[in-house]
Formats: C-alpha cells, sequence, structure tokens
C-alpha cells in the first residue's frame, strides 16, 4: 500500500513558486538534527520513518519543521535520550516563561 | 523567472512571540540537548553559520568552472564530490550525480517521497521543492511543470526527471547560454541561478 509521503505520480494542482525566509526556530531545528545525525544519536532512515509514520493529516496540520520536531523527539525518546515527561515539564516551563 | 533574486520572498510569520506547540517543543528539545551535552550551544551556533554560508553560489562555481574547463567538466560527471572538493565544497557522506543538459536532453531533479536536495551546493530548499505538487506532478508531467515555472523545452529535447533519495543527490549541470564564449568563471557564475541547476528553468542570457 502506498503510504502518504510515497506522492510522485499522483495527480495535483498548479506549482507554485513560493519560497519564505527560514525563521530562526527553524534554522535551529535543522542545524540540531545534522548535529544529532553526525553525532549517531539516531540515523536519517529512523528520522524519515517517524516522518513517514506521520501519515496524511500531517502534511496539511503540520508544517514542514514541525514534522522534523516531531520526529526528532520520537526518535530521541524511543533511543532514552529524553523522556516523555522529561518533554513535558520542560515544554510547561517553556511556555510558562515565554523562551524561544 | 524564480532563481531567488528577481522577485519578492514572502515572509512566513515566524510567531516568535506566540510560538506554538511545535515551536515550544523545539525549544524544550534544544535545552534538554544542551544539558545532556548531547551538542554544544557552540556547535549548534557553529551548525547555523555553516547553514548559511551555503547557496546557489557554491552550485554556480561549479558550473561556471565546468563551462569554463572542459577537463574539469569531464571530472564532474565521473565524480561530482571529488570535482566539487577541488573547489572547497564539501558534499558530505550523501552521493552527488552531475547530470549534464544537452540538445537533445533536459534534466529535472525531484525529491518525490521529501524533500532530498543537494544542500552544500545550494543551500537549503525552496518551500516549492518541497510541496505535494511539486513532488506529485514532476515526474508525471514534467513538461507541464516546467510551463508554470515559464521554462519551455523543444520537443524534440527529452526530458528526464531524477528522483533522489536520502542517499543519492543530483545537480544539474545547464548548457552554457549562447553569447557567453569569452566570459570569464564570476561572468559565467552570475549566468547560474538555483531553479537552472534543479532544472525547472535555464541559465541567464548573457
Amino acid at each position: 500500500m502506498r503510504r502518504a509521503h510515497d506522492m510522485g505520480g499522483l495527480p495535483g494542482g498548479p506549482v507554485t513558486p513560493e519560497e519564505h525566509d527560514y525563521a530562526l526556530w527553524e534554522k535551529r531545528v535543522d542545524a540540531m538534527s545534522v548535529l544529532i545525525g553526525n553525532k549517531n544519536i539516531f540515523n536519517l532512515d529512523e528520522f524519515r520513518h517517524a516522518i513517514e509514520l506521520l501519515g496524511a493529516d500531517a502534511h496539511e496540520k503540520l508544517s514542514y519543521y514541525e514534522r522534523w520536531v516531531y520526529a526528532i523527539a520520537h526518535n530521541l525518546i524511543q533511543r532514552g535520550v529524553i523522556t516523555v515527561d522529561e518533554l513535558g515539564r520542560r515544554m510547561t516551563e517553556v511556555e510558562k516563561t515565554g523562551r524561544t | 523567472m524564480h532563481d531567488g533574486h528577481d522577485h519578492a520572498h514572502p515572509l512566513r510569520p515566524d510567531r516568535d512571540e506566540h510560538p506554538g506547540y511545535y515551536q515550544v517543543m523545539a525549544t524544550a528539545l534544544r535545552e534538554l540537548l544542551l544539558e545532556k551535552n548531547v551538542f554544544t550551544a557552540e556547535e549548534l551556533r557553529r551548525q547555523m553559520e555553516k547553514m548559511d554560508e551555503r547557496g546557489p553560489h557554491l552550485g554556480a562555481r561549479v558550473v561556471a568552472r565546468a563551462w569554463a574547463d572542459a577537463a574539469f567538466k569531464t571530472r564532474l560527471l565521473a565524480d561530482g564530490p571529488a570535482a566539487c572538493r577541488e573547489l572547497g565544497v564539501d558534499i558530505g557522506p550523501t552521493r552527488l550525480v552531475v547530470l549534464e543538459n544537452r540538445p537533445e536532453l533536459h534534466n529535472l531533479v525531484v525529491c518525490t517521497l521529501c524533500s532530498c536536495y543537494p544542500r552544500a551546493l545550494l543551500g537549503l530548499p525552496p518551500d516549492w521543492y518541497k510541496s505535494v505538487n511539486y513532488r506529485r506532478r514532476a515526474v508525471r508531467e514534467p513538461r507541464a511543470v516546467l510551463e508554470e515555472f515559464g521554462t519551455r523545452i523543444p520537443d524534440g529535447t527529452a526530458v528526464r526527471v531524477h528522483d533522489s533519495t536520502a542517499e543519492l543527490r543530483y545537480i544539474v549541470l545547464p548548457m552554457r547560454p549562447a553569447g557567453a564564449e569569452g566570459l570569464d568563471e564570476a561572468a559565467l557564475a552570475a549566468l547560474v541561478t538555483r531553479d537552472a541547476m534543479i532544472g525547472v528553468a535555464l541559465p541567464k542570457a548573457p
């Protein structure tokens, strides 16, 4: 069965030549993922696999780097580098203090 | 033309004042990974600088050298990463294949599964390259997609589409435009746009 990311050859609409200047948070996420790969915390295939498991919704609901954030968190938890609780607590703290 | 210079870049709001759920998660992850010494703040800063230094100017330098130096072009087509290293560009661990456009063949690059792209030579990919419609249609109706970029390929020229993977990246070596004979490499490089190296456009006329 074809999964959501496997879209080559399907019918589609016009290609609009959109682009945007990458925001600081997006660059940080990109850089984090490169460093995680360089340090063999998890590999590119694990990273892609997590994104591909997100399914069809993810392309509509999440932006490109939002999907990356999800995939990084998922793999760090899988690998035991961080725990779900730890991440949840830290997110609450980050939100409360407005840190970026 | 969509070469990244001739039109305004729409700015997606960065929402830094009201970060969304995943931006908050990104900050939390960064803090945790720094505390756990997975990487240092210095390494993160350097990686971001490295990203900012990369862009289509590097790919353009490679193309201009290939246009100016036939022996370099032969080496580039035989072993892309090694030839790029001659110009001080490190491709990294992925394979790189250089696709030569010829009068009878036009090449187009896509990544239907995601967004694989020769970042070492072109920087980060534009949004449209990662878009659902480009990924779907580039392999199905490449000539129609090219027309949407204002690029008309003659009927007698074959269009070949190359689907990138995580391990294998492509870059197009466009044909040197007529009238560019005798230009030095810097002047040649100025004709080479990012989109020409993806294959959705042709180089600028001198």
